[in-house]
């Protein structure tokens, strides 16, 4: 969800393709708002950002007795450390497999194609509502807009038996208990909000650049790949990010779709099973937390880079 | 590890096969006569859109729809449903909260997502402030119930306290406080765990599109000698307008959805529920889906105030081009 | 959902016996037949006849350490069948069993908690009734009561399996040495200890926690049908349950009422904890803790409360706690209330029919059993093989011809009321609403017919 609507010249810069050869002038454009005062608010706003997941962390790190007994800020006064919560989550037998590294796997393999998917087809979408005419454009995309409040919950069962129900024959085209499920009901879902982000992005993109190709003899696929794509990109990559950690995180399509065994079923599922009814068993929650939390954040910081240095581009470029 | 390989293949093959239908597409389209061109581009590039949401989205609301007048044997029973949720004595305490939820997490959420953003632009460090307060964005939002949780834990005066908050309170000389228990403040110390994750939403988003002001107008601003805080509000505010209706539309209609953060913390008890939680409890939990389906269609109504507003703009922002 | 408790409900006495945690260890990898286990001994098994690659798929609430006992029950029949029993535990079982049997994808067994729910499922045409096999075997083994529980609108559907029995008082068999109490033998006897307790000022006599996530009050609703059960009788208590009685009738008012005394009153509880209100933000587990270091005389909890002490803790008649049923209007009154699994199912063959004997059969019950943390209501089973004191004494009480069971009132109710409004009842009465302002909220929640 990026909402780089807002930056109507950011496509053109892609194009100039020379971000970093300007960034000089934004070292000289300093900033200026910022005051004494409004670093001191920043570092205010980031310390309470902060602290309640570095009290999970420190938490995570201590022995069992220790969480019970007192606050975690008591770590200076016993230096304690364990990784033993960490072990118990990946480790502790639970049901046969306790292989958290197999749950890990199915995570990545439910979440490449579930952000992929969506993006080509929310972008093609985009495209045509941003540059198509036909009649009563304006109102099918208000109600792909709307779509987005038809609660998850309530969408769950009846696209379910939908798949049951999909089959030639004897041979069901979706069988359960497969990635296949997740990936359509996550590319689903991920649509309304793609679709509208995108064609915000999209329809800012100049006019002439669109018609300069046009005149070119460029068919609508090859503008599509070739312009509308590359140009969109950062704002590609922020939502890319996005759906990427809402599908990391779920648990509640996972719940209804994976069928729950290790060869399909995400680490959520799996951490929710673990730690799931022991409401007080800090020590096995916040480690948890913990493992889930390394991919997101290697991916926020991964590709941050890709979608601001888009922006800035765009930015500099005016 | 033959797992993995596994695994992969069939990711590869998706993505193949995924491609394939895409590229089909693409060639039908390109290659389709030229009197039927355009129209062959918008069928095909929205076809793939449209069948999914029809079979995931649209089916699934016109069945909720009338889920909401039958009752949990599926029998119809006209408007029962609604009536039993307007006239439960908790359903305009529910009413309230979600009312409560629907404005103060977009406003402060992006309000603090927009100073944080303009304070540290530029700033040295500034990815990895920024990264400080994304970080709740990675953790699911149960994950964060349970963060929060811990924040606001109590434990009697004789005991020594393990949440922060409370432990505040008695460094200060106070009492340790039941934080989620008593109504009506509980409410707002739930919505500051949506606060804290939507924060970090808004924060990345407004500062991109402040990055993507013009440098020539900011500088000429500045030359005019305009202070910090009418550059503010007289260039940046209006040049990220369109991130900002983003921002609050994504972050109202992600708010009228939340449940998980009211189940994980209070399971809607004390005064907090709202109506998503009411839903999800009442489908799921209690074992009545017309009431279930029939807040979920209340839900829909709260909404379309923001779709509307949102069509208007849509509109508005044609008429310009 | 109803998760925390059911899951529990079938737990563990695990903390109970090193015995058990070594046989857990060394409970090996269900999947596989190892070549002298297949020699072993079929003979048992020989009624079930044998099947070729056949599969049943089994859904269930049980997790963890648990499951691996689950599964491990049933290797041998595995072993001499050729049945492949695939099995999935859940903590989201309630909301899934359903959202799968609604979208036509379910398990063929189930294996559920509450009789409410197995009702629910029944009635919405989702079950097949029980092979006849399985419904004489439940005759022959199981008290017409229990039957009564897997029976909607006189089908008979699914067999009992695993039980727990509610209302233990856990206490401190030291601690009641050095203060030279007794353990009471009615309810009056009860409150007088209380009060003595209370009194004499060293510690509060009850600690008790209701936080379960959003399962949270579960454990109060059990206070509440200990004491109905006991002060107005079974009969009473079943109207109560089928609504026969609206739930704001006086008895039930007086149930919560002497539940009251000893919940709501500030020199009563929270021992340990804090004051009255602590007891809906401490969780379940945690709830009991304050009997161990001597701050807390009393906790109310079924008999999987003895997986809640920390490790090492020796739960015996003369160790660190032990626990006594919660005692009725009159001495010696055996009137328990309990808990228990039903497996229903959803798919109609042969080897979900031999499945379904299995589960209902007596070397379930003893292979169950005896790898610890469990009971069961199966008179065939053998109380010897208990691992724990307890669980043996609990496994008599529940085969006793004079026992009075009946099945946890909550798991009995329509979901809208039994895993909704009086779970947070409750925790609005702890909180500090009135008894009645309770019972008439519940009350108008119950879904009319």
């Amino acid at each position: 969800m990026s909402a780089t609507p807002a930056i109507p010249a950011a496509p053109e810069a892609a194009v100039a393709q020379a971000p970093e050869a300007q960034v000089p002038i934004a070292r000289r454009v300093k900033k200026r708002l910022t005051s004494r005062g409004a670093t001191a608010a920043a570092i205010i706003i980031a310390v309470i950002w902060t602290v309640p997941t570095f009290g999970l962390f420190i938490s995570s790190l201590r022995p069992e007795d220790n969480i019970q007994a007192n606050g975690w800020w008591n770590i200076l006064g016993d230096l304690e450390f364990t990784t033993k919560n960490y072990t118990d989550v990946l480790a502790s037998a639970g049901g046969s497999a306790s292989n958290l590294g197999q749950y890990f796997i199915n995570s990545l393999a439910i979440v490449i194609p579930a952000t992929i998917i969506p993006l080509v087809i929310a972008s093609m979408a985009a495209y045509v509502f941003a540059w198509g005419r036909f009649r009563g454009k304006d109102t099918l995309f208000i109600f792909i807009f709307a779509l987005q409040i038809v609660p998850l919950q309530m969408a769950l069962i009846p696209l379910l038996s939908l798949f049951i129900n999909l089959k030639i024959g004897e041979f069901q085209l979706l069988p359960s208990g497969t990635y296949a499920q997740l990936w359509i009901a996550h590319s689903i879902f991920a649509l309304p909000l793609a679709i509208f982000l995108l064609h915000n992005f999209i329809s800012e993109i100049p006019g002439e650049v669109i018609e300069a190709a046009r005149v070119d003899g460029a068919g609508h696929a090859t503008i599509f790949w070739r312009i509308v794509l590359p140009l969109s990109m950062p704002a590609i990559a922020a939502f890319g990010i996005f759906q990427f950690l809402w599908v990391w995180n779920d648990l509640l399509v996972a719940l209804v779709f994976s069928g729950g065994t290790a060869d399909v079923a995400p680490i959520t599922q799996r951490l929710a099973e673990l730690t799931g009814t022991r409401g007080d068993e800090w020590h096995r929650l916040t480690a948890g937390a913990f493992v889930s939390m390394i991919v997101p954040l290697a991916v926020f910081f991964g590709l941050q880079r890709y979608f601001v240095r888009g922006l800035m581009a765009g930015g500099l470029k005016g | 590890m033959e797992d993995v390989g596994d695994k992969l293949v069939q990711v590869v093959i998706a993505l193949a096969i995924f491609a394939a239908i895409i590229a089909l597409i693409m060639l039908l389209v390109d290659r389709a006569p030229k009197t039927f061109r355009d129209k062959a581009t918008i069928i095909g590039f929205l076809a793939p859109a449209v069948v999914l949401l029809a079979i995931g989205l649209i089916w699934p609301a016109i069945q909720t729809t009338y889920l909401a007048f039958t009752d949990r044997n599926g029998a119809p029973n006209g408007v029962d449903n609604f009536v039993w949720m307007f006239t439960q004595p908790e359903a305009l305490v529910t009413l309230r909260n979600t009312l409560l939820w629907v404005v103060l997490v977009p406003l402060m959420s992006t309000g603090i997502g927009l100073a944080y953003a303009v304070f540290i632009d530029r700033a040295r460090g500034e990815k990895a402030l920024k990264a400080l307060v994304f970080m709740p964005m990675a953790i699911s939002m149960v994950g964060a119930g349970v963060i929060w949780k811990f924040m606001y834990t109590y434990r009697g005066a004789e005991r020594e306290q393990i949440g922060l908050l409370n432990q505040i309170l008695v460094w200060l000389g106070g009492e340790s406080k039941q934080f989620l228990l008593d109504a009506p403040e509980n409410t707002f110390f739930l919505i500051a765990v949506m606060v804290w994750i939507q924060t970090g939403f808004a924060m990345v988003i407004l500062s991109a599109a402040i990055k993507g002001i013009p440098t020539e107008i900011v500088e000429a601003a500045r030359l005019d000698g305009a202070s910090a805080w009418q550059q503010f509000f007289s260039i940046t505010i209006p040049s990220i307008r369109g991130a900002l209706i983003v921002v609050v539309t994504t972050i109202t209609i992600g708010t009228l959805k939340v449940f998980d953060i009211v189940r994980t913390m209070t399971a809607g008890n004390f005064e907090t529920s709202v109506v998503a939680n009411e839903m999800y409890t009442q489908a799921f939990r209690a074992g009545e889906p017309g009431r279930g389906a029939a807040l979920a269609l209340v839900l829909f109504l709260m909404v379309l105030p923001i779709v509307l507003y949102n069509a208007r703009q849509l509109k508005k922002q044609r008429e310009i081009r | 959902m109803h998760t925390a408790r059911s899951r529990k409900a079938v737990l563990p006495l695990a903390a109970l016996s090193a015995m058990a945690l070594t046989l857990s260890a060394c409970g090996g990898n269900s999947e596989e037949p190892s070549g002298s286990a297949a020699a072993a001994d079929c003979s048992a098994y020989e009624s079930y006849g044998t099947f070729d690659g056949a599969e049943v798929s089994v859904y269930s609430t049980i997790t963890d350490t648990e499951q691996d006992k689950l599964e491990q029950s049933w290797v041998p029949f595995e072993e001499c069948t050729g049945i492949d029993v695939v099995y999935e535990g859940s903590n989201e079982f309630e909301t899934q069993l359903q959202v799968r049997a609604q979208a036509g994808n379910p398990p063929d067994v189930a294996i559920i908690p509450q009789p409410g729910l197995l009702a629910a499922q029944a009635r919405a045409g989702n079950l097949k009734p029980a092979p006849q096999e399985v419904s004489d075997l439940v005759d022959e083994n199981w008290s017409a009561d229990w039957k009564a529980y897997g029976t909607i609108d006189g089908t008979f559907y699914a067999a009992p399996m695993l039980a727990s029995v509610k209302g233990y008082v856990w206490y401190s068999p030291t601690a009641f040495k050095d203060k030279g109490w007794e353990v009471p033998q009615t309810w009056d006897e009860m409150m007088a200890l209380t009060k003595t307790i209370a009194d004499e000022g060293t510690m509060k006599p009850w600690c008790a926690g209701f936080e379960s996530g959003d399962a949270t009050g579960w454990a109060g609703t059990d206070w509440i049908e200990d004491a109905l059960l006991r002060q107005a009788g079974p009969d009473v208590y079943d109207q109560w349950v089928n609504h026969d009685i609206p739930f704001n009738d006086p008895q039930v008012a007086d149930a919560f009422d002497a539940v009251g005394d000893i919940l709501k009153n500030e020199d009563y509880v929270n021992g340990g904890i804090g004051d009255v209100r602590s007891i809906i933000s401490t969780s379940v587990d945690d709830g009991g803790l304050p009997v161990i270091d001597g701050s807390c005389a009393m906790h109310h909890q079924a008999t999987f409360q003895a997986a809640n002490w920390p490790e090492g803790t020796n739960v015996a008649e003369d160790g660190d706690v032990w626990a006594f049923i919660t005692p009725g209007q009159e001495a010696g009154a055996s009137a328990i209330t309990g808990g228990g699994e039903f497996v229903a199912a959803y798919t109609e063959s042969e080897e979900v029919s031999a499945y379904l004997q299995f589960m209902a059969s007596p070397e379930f019950a003893n292979k169950r059993v005896e790898q610890g943390a469990a009971i069961s209501a199966n008179k065939g089973l053998d109380p010897a093989l208990a691992t724990s004191e307890l669980d043996r004494q609990s496994i008599e009480l529940l085969q006793s011809e004079d026992t009075t069971f009946r099945f946890d009132g909550s798991d009995l109710m329509p979901g809208a009321v039994g895993a909704n409004s009086f779970w947070s009842g409750v925790v609005e009465w702890i909180n500090g609403k009135s008894t009645k302002e309770v019972v008439d909220s519940i009350e108008a929640s119950w879904p009319s017919d």
